[in-house]
């Protein structure tokens, strides 16, 4: 089913434990993870320091580390968590149901 | 003791991570900066890429804004040189013949391009031409962009890192572009051949031309063009000629005031140096690196310039932690990332595992296998099995050298928990 607002991502299934996937919708980047208790979250998909995808990072605990300057932030806040990144992360309504997941982007 | 504080010379990624550290871990007396540079602290990974590709120049990518600096209380002191250090009276000398007193004093002097000696050997007519071309600071990438014009034929001296971005670069705003290596390869420091055959594969497909093994014998200018000439008897014209053939360490301050020198400042674990208020990190030191057994490093990157900047401010202020981070760097190529945890060199065998299209791993092990360092190449996929393999490196972790090749064994598994 559809929901007003809401844009159908990916499939639970589609990430593994503690990991992230990415996910372009037009002409926008997102990065949606699943945390080591299977609590899915959803952010911008780029980093806020410089234009790499958070998606190629690792997910550790409830931190995503940009994969080129090591920046971190927690996934679940957008909250900055570790130099070079200052600037918070934006984090985007998520839903689960029947197994598909679905995002709230605007 | 003065009401100097903390002293910081060199306003690079080190010193400008090392005051804002100070200032973060609690230190509420002055921290002055001080950057030859006219330009406040900025970032240099971008000054071989995106810098020299992108349509519009680019400002420089701060690290630390003026407005940041005033914020935290870091005495930002841009174009201005210390010339000199008296360590008996904690004091060092200005190029304005000012001078100003420390409590402790982070050496954070970097590195400098190695220039290609002149005259040449077997020459006797020095290269004085300004239009060779090395990259460190945003001056430098300015005036090297402006010769990246569609059609310049471009020659490239040197198959390291610098020299390939530059490459890459080059081709992207459409010169012709030739790289001149004298070793029989390219990347011949810190990557297995496996992927700089790769690495040479994709240029080559971008139309890059190499010439490996070459001496060069001598250069002219015409006034219009440049020809090099190799020992062979083969020539070259270009229009640009860029060298990147290694960095420098800067020590020249250091030595001067008497702090011992050994392929860069020596520091102990800490990042002492030989009087133990003087500190020194980043491309400017050598030190002792505690996860392979001690032994004495010198790194150029951009991971080792921060987490030093960062480690320093600490050691300080009297932290007594050694400094072990897994060393870390990449490379950016057309749409290659190329990224190497550890120090392959330290490994005696080397395992491969395929990613297929992501790209292709490389651990490096022990002769009781273990993993020292890991190596990989292909797209942004790469990322997070080189972060894993850092991660193991710095267990020290001994693993199943077979089970690394099979693509189905997670990295994560292996990590102690």
């Amino acid at each position: 089913m559809a929901y007003e607002g809401w844009i159908a991502a990916c499939e639970e299934e589609d990430i593994e434990e503690e990991d992230v996937i990415r996910f372009d919708y037009e002409e926008r980047t997102f990065a949606i993870y699943r945390s080591a208790k299977n609590k899915y979250f959803a952010t911008d998909g780029f980093c806020t320091h410089e234009k790499f995808h958070l998606a190629d990072g690792l997910v550790m605990g409830n931190h995503i580390e940009c994969p080129k300057h090591n920046g971190r932030f927690d996934y679940t806040t957008g909250e900055a968590k570790r130099a070079p990144v200052c600037q918070a992360l934006k984090t985007y309504p998520l839903k689960q149901e029947s197994g598909h997941i679905w995002i709230r982007i605007n | 003791m003065s009401d100097h504080g903390m002293i910081i010379i060199g306003a690079g990624e080190t010193g400008a991570r090392a005051a804002a550290e100070l200032r973060s871990l609690g230190w509420t007396g002055r921290i002055t900066l001080i950057g030859e540079e006219a330009h406040a602290p900025y970032e240099r990974p971008p000054l071989s890429k995106q810098m020299l590709q992108e349509e519009d120049q680019p400002s420089p990518a701060a690290i630390l804004r003026a407005e940041q600096a005033t914020e935290q209380r870091i005495e930002l002191r841009k174009a201005c040189k210390a010339v000199a250090i008296d360590t008996r009276n904690h004091r060092i000398t200005l190029n304005d013949g000012s001078s100003l007193t420390y409590e402790r004093l982070l050496l954070a002097t970097g590195a400098q391009p190695r220039k290609l000696a002149s005259p040449l050997p077997g020459s006797d007519t020095p290269l004085a031409w300004p239009s060779i071309h090395y990259l460190r600071s945003y001056g430098d990438a300015v005036s090297l962009r402006e010769q990246l014009q569609p059609g310049k034929r471009i020659v490239v001296i040197g198959g390291g890192f610098i020299g390939l971005e530059v490459a890459a670069s080059a081709r992207a705003r459409g010169c012709e572009v030739t790289v001149i290596e004298a070793g029989p390869r390219i990347l011949m420091r810190g990557v297995p051949e496996a992927i700089a055959s790769l690495v040479d594969a994709r240029h080559q497909s971008a139309g890059v031309q190499f010439k490996l093994g070459s001496a060069i014998s001598g250069m002219s200018s015409s006034g219009k063009e440049y020809l090099i000439r190799f020992s062979n008897g083969e020539a070259l014209a270009c229009d640009t000629i860029v060298a990147g053939i290694g960095a420098i360490p800067e020590t020249a301050l250091a030595s001067e005031s008497g702090l011992a020198v050994e392929n860069g400042i020596r520091v102990d674990e800490r990042l002492a140096t030989s009087d133990p208020d003087i500190f020194a990190a980043g491309d400017c030191c050598s030190f002792p690196h505690p996860l392979y057994g001690g032994r004495r490093i010198r790194l150029e990157a951009w991971r080792n310039a921060q987490d030093q900047g960062t480690h320093a401010a600490g050691s300080m202020l009297g932290a007594a932690a050694a400094y072990a981070a897994v060393p870390w760097f990449w490379s950016d190529q057309y749409d290659l990332t190329l990224q190497v945890a550890g120090l392959p060199d330290a490994g005696t065998t080397t395992v491969h595992r395929s990613l297929g299209a992501k790209g292709d791993l490389f651990f490096h092990l022990t002769a009781e296998n273990r993993l020292v360092a890991a190596s990989g190449i292909g797209g942004p996929g790469i990322a997070k099995d080189i972060r894993l393999a850092e991660m193991i490196i710095g267990s020290q972790a001994v693993l199943d050298s077979k089970a690394l090749a099979q693509p189905d064994l997670k990295l994560k598994a292996l990590l102690p928990s």
